[in-house]
């Protein structure tokens, strides 16, 4: 048995669910970023920072 | 380990993996006690600062230590196999590519660097350049597959946190954060020695010169108590230079003395059996929650004074 064998070896759909999940939390993270970056804007530009 | 070996290792049938997986990657576990004593830093601080910007202050403080948590199994990824403990990681385990974790780790670095010196300023981000550098090149790279006193010198890079968030609020960096670093920094090595001695086949294993590896258990013993003493020192200095308040002397003296209680358990055991080990588990477990209970303690107490 090779080492390349003894991986979780994985089959299509698998492989689209992960990419799609994988994609929802990138999305979620960024407009976590955009919605971050424009709260410190906010507060730069009012003196608050 | 070079990196030409880590790439030619790279499994080329594992296309995608799991975004559990990068979470793991960045050890949110070990975190939680990075993230609090940040936090306690920055809490502790005189001064104001904005809760959108202490906010982003502790964000980037945790993406920088997953991202050195990131990089760690990076190049682990081969040692990490070798031992129960770490086998189930993603990158030993098969579930992630090599160069995915690599990626993974310098992007978020860098993310959290910039948003840091943006956000806040430059010293801060400039610290924790300095505190995910440390971590991932003097400790993993060059001290851990080298010496037993490994944990003795990396240890600075997990005591960092407190002055990031401390110069986060303030730009500079004073008594009292220098004195919480030195807490961490000796707290690490009793922490660090009571798990190495109950996974001592593990480390053996896997080839990594921990202390009860290479020096056996008695010495481990005996070092884990003159650190613990060590530890005590820096754990009152707040108190002896005047930066905190008798409320965190109390507890000090209270929590120190339960440490130190113990580690004398864990220094007079002739326990030579990793299964039966109690008091090093006890030891271990307690390490945590005394670092909680200080840090919180400062922070109550800094809040009072002012």
């Amino acid at each position: 048995m090779s080492a390349d064998d003894s991986k979780p070896q994985l089959d299509e759909p698998q492989i689209r669910a992960r990419q799609q999940a994988r994609a929802k939390v990138m999305a979620l993270a960024l407009a976590a970023f955009v919605i971050l970056v424009f709260a410190i804007s906010i507060v730069k530009m009012t003196g608050k920072g | 380990m070079t990196m030409t070996t880590m790439t030619a290792t790279t499994n080329p049938a594992i296309l995608t993996a799991d975004w559990r997986d990068f979470v793991a990657l960045t050890k949110p576990r070990v975190m939680t006690l990075v993230v609090f004593t940040g936090l306690c830093g920055l809490l502790a601080a005189p001064g104001k600062i904005h809760p959108i910007l202490a906010f982003t202050a502790i964000l980037c403080i945790t993406l920088g230590a997953g991202a050195a948590a990131a990089l760690n199994q990076w190049v682990e990824a081969d040692s990490d196999g070798l031992m129960k403990r770490t086998a189930a990681r993603p990158l030993p385990a098969g579930r992630m590519e090599r160069q995915s974790a690599l990626h993974f780790g310098v992007g978020l670095s860098f993310f959290s660097v910039i948003l840091m010196g943006l956000a806040l300023n430059w010293f801060a981000a400039t610290i924790l350049a300095v505190s995910i550098l440390f971590y991932v090149f003097v400790y993993t790279i060059w001290l851990k597959p080298r010496t037993a006193q490994n944990i003795v010198i990396g240890g600075a890079a997990g005591a960092f946190p407190p002055v990031i968030g401390w110069a986060a609020v303030t730009g500079d960096v004073s008594a009292l954060p220098i004195a919480l670093f030195c807490l961490i920094f000796f707290w690490t090595p009793p922490h660090f020695w009571a798990l190495a001695l109950y996974v001592r086949p593990d480390y053996a294993a896997a080839g990594i010169p921990m202390l009860p590896v290479v020096a056996g258990e008695r010495e481990t013993r005996r070092q884990i108590w003159g650190y613990t003493a060590i530890m005590a020192v820096a754990a009152f200095a707040p108190v002896l230079l005047r930066l905190t308040g008798a409320l965190y002397g109390t507890v000090a003296l209270a929590a120190t003395l339960v440490f130190a209680v113990l580690a004398f358990r864990v220094f007079s055991s002739l326990e030579l059996e990793p299964a039966k080990m109690r008091a090093e588990r006890a030891l271990f477990r307690y390490s945590i929650l005394y670092l909680f209970i200080l840090f919180g303690a400062i922070v109550v107490d800094c809040w009072i004074v002012v």
